[in-house]
């Protein structure tokens, strides 16, 4: 029907192609490898934490005198993971990479609304992460001021805080292309029959995703471009007067105010964690109603509950500017608004729980990973509640408390889930299968190790020990009790790593295996399952276009033979 | 559930008047962690072991029909309404409502630096003197006091030392001179963050002099060691040590030191301090 076939060559097939299945494996497989290589920066952070001052192992030689990593060299490797976690690593996976993929096809649509759009996304991401990591290079190193690049410090950092701020410009570009092309797509491109209430929540959970990233990353792009200007046009956007650095009076410093670019900051990077965290709920959500062979429980109360988090994610951001000096009007507000978007989050795990209840549940590899995610969201939501009432933040806030709340959600949360979503998928796009045991060996080992690194932040986030401490806290009495901690934690880090392995060669296995033959192996009902072919046909994806007649989750409907019915069967 | 995050980390020693709410607050949203997750995870593990394919290879098309979880949602937002009205929103407004302004509270300002806590005291006269960042001279004066201000002769700084009266109100003026850090207290349960541009009050009234809080260190990793100011907020490469002391005195051990303090300046003052003689 509308597929089209003709010979391409390699480029235009492989790397300038509009085909949003090879635009989804290029975000997938930079974005694995920016992740990994994220995850290495910290692994060597680890190694200061647990054992300051001494030389490190290896790669001392690059880092500084006698092997030591210097503490502004630590500063820009926590930067650096940080931003590349989060926007060169999950974003780009669980949006560009999962999205592109697998959306058009469960959605029926031949390709996304906008092809080269989409194209151009991919590329603007690609030179904004090689433009991240440009500022190792430059003199005084990659930007070393927080993640959240708070100023006056950023305003007055070296010269990285200026690449970072380029990359972060070409990497929103990049995130608001895509979030367009997401949206465009699910609005007009859902095939005949496939009304909203019959989208499979991982449609639902990219959708909402889009709504924030384009609503919220334009005011951070301003706010960027704003320090852009602070920082080489002499404008003072975020510069009090009357500041004084190492006894200099700074004479560009005027009228600004450093609390407008945490408003503008966290403008977006409140909805960010719903970036990160609403794919997942869709891909555990898909990999779930599969294999418990059963429909997910509540599929509304989930769909408005994501909705609504959605539109909650707006309006809290401030609860991380508690001690800002924040007054009882504004704090009673946003501290309501913070429990107020705790409550859909405990129904969508509930929902999900709940689920369970009456499935014949298989435990194969990507269920797994996603039974694993459901305790870990857990954790890390919980443990947002007392970060979200200022007086217990009193405490807790920039504590190691708030590292362990945020990796709760984030690593254990949703990168269980990508590893679920990828193991789940893989038989899709290359119609072979990965081995199981190593899969499971993978599991196990990543959820015991993650724990090992994560727990015990939470002690010594409760003995008020601060974050992005050079030395892990040796030189404060209060961290005295615990600072043995960080070698368990350093530890479980570099086993985590190791763990990893399995999961390299496991892909790299299957990959020279065989193709299977089988179309749809886990017998799910989707579209991407159902009715392409695996992997799915080039340009086009479907023979012939599916048409819906049935809710995303028909499995075991009484006095049915099968236990599953295909979105598209008719009946 | 105090005693069990005090287990878990919480210091043993919540040694201001607000502390112990804080503590509270803390131990009543663990409390509902505690009971969500342990509910969730009974769950959890129970209808995973109930429901594996071996055991039951059927699945039912419905699963759960009541609508229990309905009132599990219900319960935890009145629990969460509770927390905010019962307890949130009071903490929080003492703290920025309640501020001691009068003669009977002592008045300190604390001017953040990368990488000090620069303590100013009024002096005997209760008022600050004139502070200007012409002035500032990074080793004889990081804090810019105009010493010929009348107000100003009696003044006296310190750094990264914080001396205070153990049950008084203290009311530090806080701001910074360079970039955002944050002033924490962690036996104390205070913190605030420095904001250059601004001045915030932070009150807080302690209850336990640094004497007393030894006797509660022996035997641990850090016997010996007193209280201190910790910077919460990175700040440059040297926020991992921009570490300060806080001494908590009994009444006579404070106007001891004020003496003291007073004294220094006098002989400074005498030797004409900052004159070109002394280079
Ligand atoms: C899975 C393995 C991971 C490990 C072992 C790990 C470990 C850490 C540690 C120990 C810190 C604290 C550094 C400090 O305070 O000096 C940190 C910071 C950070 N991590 Fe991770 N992380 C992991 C994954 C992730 C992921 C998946 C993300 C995001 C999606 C992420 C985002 C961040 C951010 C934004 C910070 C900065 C926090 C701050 O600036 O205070 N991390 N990480
Ligand atoms: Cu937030
Ligand atoms: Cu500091």
């Amino acid at each position: 029907m509308y597929t089209v076939h003709h010979k391409e060559s390699f480029w235009a097939k492989y790397i300038f192609s509009t085909d949003h299945k090879i635009i989804g494996l290029q975000y997938g497989i930079t974005s694995l490898v920016w992740l990994l290589f994220g995850f290495t920066l910290m692994m060597i952070m680890r190694y200061q934490l647990a054992y300051p001052e001494s030389p490190v192992p290896f790669i001392g030689g690059l880092l500084g005198d006698g092997g030591i990593l210097p503490s502004e060299m630590y500063n820009s490797l926590g930067v650096m993971h940080g931003t590349i976690m989060i926007f060169l690593g999950v974003v780009p996976l669980a949006f560009g990479a999962f999205g592109n993929y697998f959306l058009p096809l469960q959605i029926g649509a031949i390709d996304m609304a906008f092809p080269k759009l989409n194209a151009s996304s991919y590329w603007m991401y690609f030179v904004g992460s090689v433009i991240m990591v440009i500022g190792f290079f430059v003199p005084g190193g990659a930007a070393n001021s927080g993640w959240t690049s708070y100023p006056p410090l950023a305003n007055i950092a070296t010269m990285g805080q200026t690449v970072w701020l380029f990359g972060m410009v070409m990497l929103i570009t990049s995130s608001l292309l895509g979030s367009i092309n997401i949206l465009v797509t699910v609005i007009q491109l859902r095939t005949d029959g496939m009304t909203w209430l019959k989208l499979p929540i991982f449609v639902w959970g990219q959708f909402i995703t889009a709504f924030l990233l384009i609503l919220a990353f334009p005011p951070l792009e301003a706010a960027g471009v704003l320090q852009l200007m602070d920082r080489l046009a002499g404008t003072s956007f975020f510069m009090p007067s009357g500041l004084v650095v190492s006894g200099e009076v700074m004479t560009n410093a005027g009228g600004g105010s450093p609390l407008l670019w945490q408003h503008l900051f966290w403008f977006l990077a409140h909805p960010e964690v719903y970036v990160l965290i609403l794919p997942a709920f869709g891909i555990v959500t898909e990999v779930m109603a599969n294999n418990i062979r059963k429909p997910i429980w509540g599929y509304k109360a989930l769909v408005y509950s994501m909705i609504f988090l959605g539109f909650m994610s707006f309006i809290v951001w401030a609860h991380h500017m508690y001690l800002t000096g924040m007054g009882t009007t504004i704090g009673a507000f946003f501290q309501t608004t913070t429990m107020i978007i705790s409550i859909p989050s405990v129904v969508i795990l509930t929902a999900l729980l709940i689920s369970l209840w009456g499935g014949s549940i298989r435990f194969n590899t990507p269920m797994l990973f996603a039974l694993g995610f459901l305790p870990m969201f857990g954790i890390g939501g919980l443990t947002g509640l007392p970060l979200g009432l200022a007086a217990s933040d009193i405490h807790l806030h920039d504590t190691y408390y708030v590292i362990g709340h945020f990796h709760y959600v984030v690593a254990p949360g949703t990168i269980f889930a990508l590893f679920a979503g990828i193991y789940y998928w893989f038989p899709k796009m290359t119609g072979k299968r990965t081995n199981e045991t190593l899969g499971k060996l993978h599991f196990f080992f990543s959820f015991i190790f993650m724990n090992g690194v994560f727990m015990p932040m939470f002690v010594q986030g409760l003995a008020g020990v601060s974050r992005r401490l050079w030395d892990g806290g040796e030189v404060y009495a209060h961290a005295a009790d615990y600072l043995y901690l960080n070698e368990v934690m350093s530890v479980s880090a570099w086993l985590l790593g190791l763990a990893q392995i399995f999961f390299i060669v496991n892909m790299i296995i299957s990959l020279k295996g065989e193709k299977t033959g089988e179309v749809n192996p886990w017998n799910a009902t989707t579209l991407d399952w159902t009715d392409t072919t695996s992997p799915p046909l080039g340009h086009g994806n479907f023979e012939k276009i599916p048409v819906v007649h049935r809710g995303p989750y028909e499995y075991s409907v009484p006095g049915s033979k099968v236990d599953f019915i295909p979105q598209s069967e008719k009946g | 559930m105090l005693e069990l995050l005090r287990y878990f980390g919480l210091p043993t020693v919540s040694a201001s008047t607000q502390g112990p709410a804080i503590d509270h607050i803390i131990a009543l949203i663990h409390w509902l962690m505690l009971i969500l997750f342990v509910g969730w995870g009974v769950f959890f593990i129970y209808t995973l072991i109930r429901f594996r394919e071996s055991n039951n290879p059927k699945a039912d098309h419905e699963g759960v029909k009541s609508h229990f979880s309905s009132y599990l949602e219900v319960a935890v937002a009145v629990f969460e309404v509770v927390l905010l009205i019962g307890f949130a929103f009071p903490i929080w407004a003492s703290r920025v409502n309640d501020i001691p302004k009068g003669p009977e509270a002592v008045q300190i300002r604390v001017v953040a630096q990368q990488f000090a806590w620069n303590i100013h005291y009024p002096g005997s006269d209760g008022v600050f003197g004139k502070t200007s960042i012409d002035l500032v001279d990074e080793v004889e004066n990081p804090i810019g006091l105009d010493r010929s201000d009348e107000f100003a002769k009696d003044d006296v700084f310190t750094v990264n030392q914080l001396h205070i009266p153990v049950n008084t109100a203290i009311n530090i003026s806080l701001s910074s001179k360079d970039v955002i850090h944050s002033f924490t207290l962690p036996e104390l349960r205070v913190k605030q963050d420095a904001v250059p541009g601004m001045e915030i009050p932070v009150w807080f009234e302690a209850t336990m002099t640094t004497e007393e809080f030894l006797q509660t260190t022996d035997g641990s990793a850090r016997e010996g060691m007193g209280f201190e100011i910790a910077c919460a907020q990175l700040c440059g490469l040297g926020h991992y040590r921009m570490k300060g002391f806080l001494t908590i005195h009994d009444d006579e051990g404070y106007a001891a030191w004020h003496e003291e303090q007073q004294e220094y300046l006098a002989e400074e003052e005498d030797d004409d301090w900052g004159d070109d003689e002394d280079w």
